[in-house]
């Protein structure tokens, strides 16, 4: 720092261009210098770094942390106000009547048994929509990666639904599948028999899968195909020469190189998976009765929707929900780095 | 120091006044089924006019968010100045009492009085607002369709099982996809269930169990859902207790006979125009009577605003007679107002539709129940109109029995109801 301000004021002779854009620059890492010299005077060079994490740390703080502990709160009262102050405090209650069961593969045998509808719901769409996002968008980016004509083209027609705002992304899906909607309107025209999707339990559970694909897959498209590009060709080539045949290239170059993009993909779906919420509420609202109804809009539903709201009840649905992403964070991290340790053995 | 401490204080007072509502300034949250909203707008700006000191700003947004957020936004102390609520007793305890505020409190009791129950904390006398309109729930048949098919409309005492019938002859042989639609809401099938002799209210004033009365309707309406009389879209295409209507489908010639209210007179008349020819029928009879389900929206003052003589002001001009007659004859609403229901009104339509359809639920208001007209100021009513949508939809999607529906409303009544004592 002492150095910026010192160049800064030393006088030069035979500027370029470049030398003169950097003044402005240089005049501000001046004007901080002094300050920053009193930072580290005062609490140490060790101090500096909590100092500059601190804005960072407050913010996470603020908005994650806080909110976190007044939702356990939350969670340990009941009644229906709003403020803790009104609330009475119930201590594990609200959990226990979500865990009030007599078989948790039933839901109709438990006491809550929406939430756990919503809970065999949302385990049902994590894994559909988790493997098959992965696969769809694995099979894109590798088809993207290829020396395709118009490549730019295609690569940002897979990208544009990403765009999209989910409210947007549900309506037009509801457009196109409800009774009087787009594809029922191909299909009458073709001699087809029209078909009522969103009001089939099985079809609305397909197309909230598909719908999701659609939205989201260009996002992780784009992450394998950067994988995908960093895999250095002369490995492509040297299999080329052995004459390796293109699955045995795919399956022992390819993968284990994309691997660490595969990772941060499959978590990114997973954790976006179990929090589906926005497009699915526009699209099929929970319906038909609640075989499209997912744990976030359960929360939703309970806690701000419902004609008697119960925020004790969301609040401890909602700690139950972020232990989940916990887990699933933590399984990423510890496969991330035993994927690492591999990477550096070999 | 001095200099310091008087830029601190500065600072202060300039942070606190740019979050404070400025002096002068009502906001009102409104939300439209038909052309209020514009009317509404026209009336205001004249009282702007009028009135250059206060400031009406007219938040505009969909039925849903008066329903979903403003309870929210209520709790916490929050809000607009003024709402345009249905839900008036269930929130009872955030309107503002506008006794002291008004110019004349007497001319409120005596033209609004009937239905100023409905929005009071039980127990008072306060005015919290009047009711921008009277509904009743009621049924409206597609009535081209019934003479092409050469099926007579059912008449005035006809029960619904006279309409089941005649609205699936024509729905067969017009091949339209619903032979009969009603909206996905409590407080629609309360009507029927009254009709069939339900009682909601217990001897203590709390919600009783689910009675007969309410299982013979609601176990011929799931049999109506799955034999195809009954539009099952409109019930199974949400979960839990979100509010659908099946007025689209009506005006878009796919429904033979739909149950709703009053509130969807303006709202054909705008959308059906001369498409075809449709009539209100009032309610059909169930073996108990022939009622209707009455409520209607109400513009209610709320007791967070910061200008509550401001807000007085608003709610003196809307509802004055002039307004009040003006508002309903343009908006095609029946008005709560005594005095401009006795000296009537002159509905500004060419629509013959719609003025008749009107005539029909002015009619139908004199047969209501008296647990029908007790209900809207019952603050349970919103429970039970909560459990019954989710459940009866679930038992119409095939999820559970009609008896596990039942009893699941029953215990989801009773969790409510343990709820709320805490």
């Amino acid at each position: 720092m002492a150095d910026v301000s010192r160049q800064t004021s030393q006088s030069q002779s035979g500027q370029s261009l470049g030398d003169i854009a950097m003044v402005p620059v240089r005049l501000a890492m001046g004007v901080i210098d002094a300050p920053l010299r009193w930072v580290q005077k005062t609490f140490g060079l060790g101090g500096m770094a909590a100092f500059f994490l601190l804005p960072n740390m407050l913010i996470f703080g603020i908005f994650v942390l806080l909110p976190f502990f007044i939702n356990f709160a939350y969670s340990m009262t009941g009644g229906t106000a709003l403020f803790l102050s009104d609330r009475s405090f119930v201590g594990a209650d609200q959990y226990t009547r979500l865990f009030d069961c007599s078989n948790y593969l039933n839901p109709n045998t438990c006491a809550e048994d929406t939430f756990w509808t919503a809970v065999s719901n949302t385990g049902w769409f994590v894994i559909l929509q988790v493997t098959l996002m992965i696969g769809v968008s694995l099979v894109t980016a590798l088809i993207l990666n290829r020396d395709l004509r118009a490549r730019s083209f295609w690569r940002a027609v897979f990208f544009f639904p990403v765009l999209l705002s989910p409210v947007v992304v549900g309506l037009i899906w509801k457009w196109i599948l409800q009774r009087q909607g787009l594809l029922n309107f191909g299909l009458f025209g073709f001699g087809f028999e029209p078909h009522v999707w969103l009001n089939d339990r099985n079809w609305a559970f397909a197309a909230t899968i598909g719908v999701s694909i659609w939205a989201h897959m260009g996002f992780y498209t784009l992450i394998i195909l950067a994988g995908l590009q960093a895999i250095p060709r002369d490995l492509y080539e040297a299999a080329e020469m052995d004459g390796t045949r293109a699955m045995r290239v795919f399956t022992r170059i390819t993968l284990p190189l994309l691997m660490p993009n595969l990772l941060v993909v499959i978590v990114l779906v997973l954790i976006r998976a179990v929090q589906i919420f926005d497009e699915v509420y526009v699209l099929t609202g929970g319906g038909p009765g609640t075989s499209t109804l997912f744990v976030t809009q359960y929360i939703y539903e309970t806690g701000f929707a419902a004609q008697l709201r119960n925020p004790g009840l969301a609040a401890a649905a909602s700690i139950l929900m972020g232990l989940v992403l916990v887990v699933l964070t933590l399984m990423q991290l510890g496969l991330s780095r035993s994927s690492e340790k591999k990477g550096a053995r070999k | 120091m001095t200099r310091t401490k008087t830029m601190l204080a500065a600072f202060a007072v300039g942070l606190l006044t740019s979050t404070a509502a400025l002096a002068g300034d009502v906001r009102i949250m409104w939300y439209s089924d038909g052309v209020e909203g514009e009317v509404l707008k026209d009336l205001v700006d004249r009282f702007m006019k009028d009135n250059p000191d206060i400031k009406v700003t007219i938040d505009n947004v969909s039925y849903s968010v008066v329903r979903e957020q403003l309870p929210v936004q209520l709790e916490a102390g929050d809000g607009p100045d003024i709402a345009r609520v249905t839900n008036l007793k269930a929130l009872s305890k955030h309107w503002l009492d506008l006794r002291p505020l008004v110019a004349d409190a007497a001319y409120w009791d005596k033209n609004f009085g009937d239905q100023a129950d409905w929005m009071r904390p039980d127990g008072t006398n306060q005015i919290s607002g009047f009711m921008t309109q009277i509904t009743l729930t009621g049924g409206f048949a597609n009535k081209t369709l019934f003479d092409q098919a050469g099926v007579a409309i059912p008449g005035k005492d006809a029960t619904w099982d006279d309409w089941a019938k005649a609205a699936k002859q024509v729905a067969e042989s017009q091949q339209v996809p619903f032979p009969m639609a009603l909206d996905r809401s409590g407080h629609r099938i309360t009507a029927p269930d009254l009709a069939f002799g339900a009682n909601y209210i217990g001897a203590d004033g709390k919600p009783a169990p689910l009675d007969d009365g309410s299982k013979a309707f609601i176990s011929k309406f799931i049999g109506w859902i799955e034999d195809g009389t009954m539009s099952k879209d409109v019930w199974v295409s949400a979960a839990g207790s979100t509010y659908r209507a099946g007025a689209d489908d009506f005006i878009n010639g796919q429904v033979a006979f739909y149950y709703s209210g009053s509130w969807q007179v303006p709202n054909f008349s705008t959308k059906i125009g001369s498409n075809f020819d449709w009539v209100a029928t009032g309610s059909p009879c169930g073996s108990a009577n022939c009622t209707g389900m009455p409520g209607g929206a109400g513009l209610v003052a709320i007791k967070y605003t910061k200008n509550p003589k401001d807000v007085a002001k608003v709610m003196d001009y809307l509802a004055s007679e002039a307004v009040v007659k003006e508002f309903s004859e343009r908006t095609l609403f029946l008005p709560a107002h005594k005095g401009v229901i006795e000296k009537g009104l002159d509905f500004k339509t060419d629509d013959a539709q719609a003025k008749a359809a009107l005539g029909i639920f002015v009619t139908a208001s004199t047969g209501l129940s008296d647990l029908a007209r007790k209900l809207p100021g019952w603050a349970w009513s919103d429970t039970i109109y909560g459990a019954l949508v989710t459940r009866v939809s679930q038992a119409a999607a095939g999820e559970m029995t009609l008896d596990e529906a039942y009893t699941r409303i029953d215990a989801d009544i009773a969790a409510k109801v343990k709820d709320s004592a805490l």
